[in-house]
């Protein structure tokens, strides 16, 4: 295979095909909406299950349905369109079926725009949904690491019985970068022991996620906690930057993290011993990485697409030790990489303590550019 | 060559999006990193049309600028949003067919080029984009023709395919323009 110059939801919804998805279920929203078109086009051409439904609602159920037959399933879409799905993923992850959710997230909340945001991060990261269970979230940063992501997506969900989250921005599914698809996998032709598939000369596979016996629930509710915990100790994924050397870390995750990635660079060659802690899972969170980070570096700078979710996943582990700056544009802004290398420039002259939370220094300094740019 | 930033930029079916994927083909071709990414909002659907192509040897990072290097802009909008914002030493190519001022920035290399009016004389009033991208490539050899016609060659749909022809009469259209434009 060599690489081809591949459009971002084009490129992921040709990953799923080659990762062997039998069916999909959507339902149409920028800006991601490439995603459901190719899907469109080539699952009928493969005999391969493809259903524009009537809304989400209906589509994240049909997902629910189909997962419960041991096939690949999935869907796709952006911020308003996983909030109208959020019961439905609750469903599946009580009932501990597979399922892959992209989500290409928007500016919001509400309607919003269509901008690129990663506004999203609470409701993809802690859950979303209602009830206990824990989503694995892939954040990939660059069109082949979210082909190579939606592949590995599957195998997680399958391995795990678990929702697998793969979220990127608007920037992501829109953009072309040169990107190697794999090859076509083999389609199973053996269903999973759970899967109903019909059970003729075999006792019935009951797949649900009703436990009137509240003893019940709590007994599904720690098996659902233990495969988390063993998710926590297999699957964290991240990705290191110029860290050797570090005085100062930043940690970002996906489009955050490659425009912080060229400021680093220009920062370097300035002298500023900077370098970046890009999370690939945000659930399960590279904690202990961070842990050490904590101990070696002077200062960590936190830069998101939102008003700064992560940033709470960063205190918890940081706990004080080093202090924590934070940097973010919202609403569908994505930061330019001159911005981000004057926070870099701030933050390593500026060595002052942080006390209480890092957001009411940003939330001033934002509104007097924002001020700025309007004049 | 450490990282090269190009905007083109103008009217929506101007082509400017079609003109920065040749551009982003012709890297892929010539084993260079690059990213393409388009404006997508509300304004594909009428009004002004952007994408950002960034080329580079090294693994890019941000595919967005504020400050490009070089900027093809097609319409008045476009030279009036970006001229503040090019690089210093950088470049702006702008449609003069479509507006009537000087450029003021002295620090950038800029050129004057009545991609329209060049169009129309050979007949394809659509190729004003590909006319700039001629120009381009010879202020800025950074892809050259060959390169760029071969990417066409090899990337173009094949329902397109005999508009080569005139896509690469125009692109040599500007860059005899430039070349005699600059000395």
């Amino acid at each position: 295979m060599t690489k081809e110059l591949l459009k971002g939801n084009e490129a992921f919804a040709e990953a799923a095909i080659r990762a062997g998805v039998e069916g999909f279920f959507g339902y149409p929203i920028t800006p991601s909406t490439e995603f459901l078109e190719h899907m469109a086009r080539r699952m009928p051409q493969l005999g391969r299950a493809f259903v524009q439904a009537e809304s989400e609602v209906a589509a994240i159920n049909m997902v629910y349905g189909a997962a419960c037959t041991g096939k690949r399933v999935m869907t796709a879409s952006s911020s308003p369109g996983l909030s109208l799905m959020m019961e439905g993923i609750s469903y599946i992850a009580g009932t501990e079926v597979p399922a892959v959710i992209v989500n290409v997230m928007r500016g919001g909340p509400g309607l919003g725009n269509i901008a690129p945001s990663q506004g999203d991060y609470y409701q993809m990261v802690k859950g979303g949904g209602h009830g206990d269970y824990f989503p694995i979230v892939l954040a990939p940063a660059s069109v082949q690491e979210a082909i190579d992501s939606i592949a590995m997506a599957f195998d997680l969900a399958e391995k795990y019985l678990s929702i697998v989250h793969v979220i990127v921005d608007g920037n992501m599914g829109q953009m072309m970068e040169p990107a190697e698809l794999p090859p076509m996998r083999e389609i199973p032709t053996e269903s999973p022991p759970w899967a109903v598939t019909g059970a003729k000369d075999r006792d019935p596979n009951i797949l649900t996620s009703i436990y009137i016996d509240p003893v019940e629930e709590e007994v599904t509710d720690l098996r659902l906690l233990k495969r988390w915990k063993e998710v926590e100790k297999n699957e964290v994924r991240y990705e290191e930057y110029a860290l050797e050397d570090a005085e100062m870390a930043i940690v970002a995750f996906g489009t955050s993290a490659r425009v912080a990635s060229s400021s680093i660079r220009d920062a370097r060659e300035e002298g500023i011993k900077v370098g970046l802690l890009r999370p690939i899972t945000l659930a399960p969170y590279p904690e202990k990485r961070l842990d050490e980070i904590s101990e070696q570096v002077e200062r960590i700078l936190v830069i998101e697409m939102n008003s700064g979710m992560m940033l709470d996943d960063v205190r918890r582990v940081v706990q004080g030790r080093v202090p924590i700056e934070f940097y973010g544009r919202m609403g569908g802004i994505t930061p330019l990489p001159d911005e981000i290398l004057d926070e870099i420039r701030r933050v390593d002259t500026n060595k002052t303590e942080v006390k209480g939370d890092p957001r009411e220094a940003w939330m001033a300094r934002l509104e007097k550019n924002i001020m700025g740019e309007d004049k | 060559m450490k990282e090269t930033s190009i905007i083109i930029s103008g009217f929506g079916g101007q082509g400017t999006l079609f003109a920065g994927q040749v551009l982003a083909y012709t890297a892929l071709d010539n084993d260079l990193e690059v990213t393409w990414i388009p404006s997508y909002g509300p304004e594909m659907r009428g009004g002004t049309a952007h994408c950002t192509v960034i080329l580079s040897e090294e693994r890019i990072g941000s595919p967005i600028v504020g400050n490009p290097d070089i900027v093809l802009a097609l319409n008045l909008p476009s030279v009036d949003k970006y001229e503040s914002l090019i690089t210093s030493g950088g470049m702006l190519i702008a449609n003069s067919s479509l507006f009537n001022r000087e450029i003021e920035r002295e620090d950038i290399t800029s050129l004057l080029i009545p991609a329209n009016k060049i169009a129309e004389e050979i007949g394809m009033a659509r190729l004003a984009n590909m006319i700039m991208v001629g120009a381009m490539v010879k202020l800025n050899p950074i892809l050259t023709m060959e390169m760029v016609k071969a990417g066409l060659e090899e990337h173009i749909p094949k329902r397109h395919r005999k508009t080569l022809p005139g896509n690469f009469e125009a692109m040599e259209k500007g860059f005899a323009f430039a070349e005699e434009a600059m000395g």
